[in-house]
């Protein structure tokens, strides 16, 4: 068991619209998942998503769209027992 | 499964056994006895299909460094490590250094679903790391209870019949339970993996009658402990049982020296598996003399010894021992 570290991402456009980035809270212009990924710099990045809960597949990260209050999972490999 | 096992059982158990005492060939009959002659399978072990050279899953957490971590994996000679998924926030590239390191060691990744508290979480939580690690393997944790992080047999069944649906290969972290056991194994398990004792504990095998009545209830099943081993020996213990493989990490990764431990733990595991292979002893309650007592020096039987009284109708009463 390894604890998870705290995420701490930047909130992108202040004028966007709140949602929670592996549960901090973050202000992102509107679109898909894919977008979402892009503006937090994880474009490209070898990382799974979820969606409130719902597994999101790469394929379908862009045609997956953002709503207020969203919860958003971003997670990769790590050290595990 | 278990119902075979049932009627070999009764068969075994009903049938007379034989046993050579001295030069005399003594018949008994034996009710639910261990049968002794009873040998493993002789073919090698495999997870879904997949042969397995190494009886070791090693985990990949609490080492002091990651070089200490592959050093131990390769000193371990694991066949399986275990990863996790956690929440990235370094852009993916905390994830992507881990991914590259652990591909290297050229083993068998098992992500598992540690800290999933529902069957719906460790679902998700599965199918984010079947696309992150390129495998339908995974072990699944569904954790009822933070003091002991003992599985929750309920989500446990339920997230297992959902993945096998789903085309995953579950290796679900459960407890000794055989309802629990007979009921993944209906979802679709072909690998149990039972606790020694709570994760982190290491206090070895902690119920050693219920995973005996495990093995002994799915002989044909691999069967793996997983957690609570903290030495060695606890290993040994499990193969000797006749386990298939240990799953383990604190043991290793906590020791003074991981690497060295690592390979310490390679070692009990052969040594175990071939003193099952081997056939063990059976244990019995009272003292058997393994030298030969034919021919033991200054003992007579007869009149000449004072602590020997010979009966009237030739039966013979040592008073020497007392």
């Amino acid at each position: 068991m390894t604890v998870a570290p705290i995420s701490r991402e930047p909130a992108i456009d202040p004028e966007g619209i709140e949602v929670y980035v592996n549960a901090e809270p973050a202000r992102l212009r509107p679109g898909s998942l894919a977008d979402v990924l892009g503006q937090l710099g994880y474009g490209g990045a070898k990382v799974a998503t979820a969606l409130n809960g719902e597994f999101v597949p790469e394929r379908s990260r862009a045609t997956s769209p953002i709503s207020p209050g969203d919860r958003i999972e971003i997670l990769s490999a790590r050290q595990g027992g | 499964m278990a119902g075979q096992w049932a009627l070999s059982h009764v068969c075994r158990t009903m049938a007379c056994q034989h046993w050579e005492m001295g030069d005399n060939l003594a018949t008994f009959t034996l009710m639910n006895a261990f049968d002794p002659n009873r040998r493993p399978p002789a073919r090698p072990l495999a997870f879904y299909g997949v042969e397995m050279g190494s009886r070791l899953l090693l985990g990949t957490a609490l080492y002091p460094s990651p070089q200490v971590m592959s050093e131990a994996v390769r000193a371990s000679r694991a066949g399986i490590v275990t990863v996790s998924l956690r929440r990235e926030a370094a852009r993916g590239k905390t994830g992507e250094r881990f991914l590259e390191l652990v591909k290297a060691l050229g083993v068998h990744l098992l992500p598992n679903t540690a800290g999933c508290r529902t069957a719906k979480e460790a679902i998700t939580t599965a199918e984010m790391a079947r696309e992150l690690l390129d495998t339908d393997w995974i072990k699944l944790e569904v954790i009822a209870n933070d003091d002991t992080l003992q599985p929750d047999l309920f989500g446990l069944v339920e997230a297992a019949s959902e993945l096998n649906k789903r085309g995953f290969k579950v290796f679900p972290y459960t407890t000794e339970d055989l309802g629990a056991a007979e009921r993944l194994v209906a979802a679709g398990c072909e690998v149990l993996m039972p606790w020694g004792a709570p994760i982190g504990t290491g206090l070895g095998l902690n119920n050693r009658y219920a995973l005996r009545t495990m093995r002994a209830y799915f002989p044909d099943l691999p069967l793996v402990v997983d957690a609570g081993i903290g030495a060695p020996s606890h290993a040994a213990e499990a193969m000797e049982m006749g386990y298939d493989a240990v799953l383990l990490n604190t043991a290793v990764a906590k020791a003074g020296d991981p690497v060295r431990m690592a390979e310490a733990f390679a070692k009990a595991l052969e040594a175990g598996r071939a003193a099952f292979e081997s056939g063990l002893m059976e244990p019995r309650e009272m003292a058997a003399p393994s030298t030969p007592v034919a021919g033991t020096p200054f003992f007579d039987i007869g009149p000449g010894n004072p602590s020997v009284k010979t009966g009237e109708d030739g039966s013979v009463e040592d008073r020497s021992v007392t």
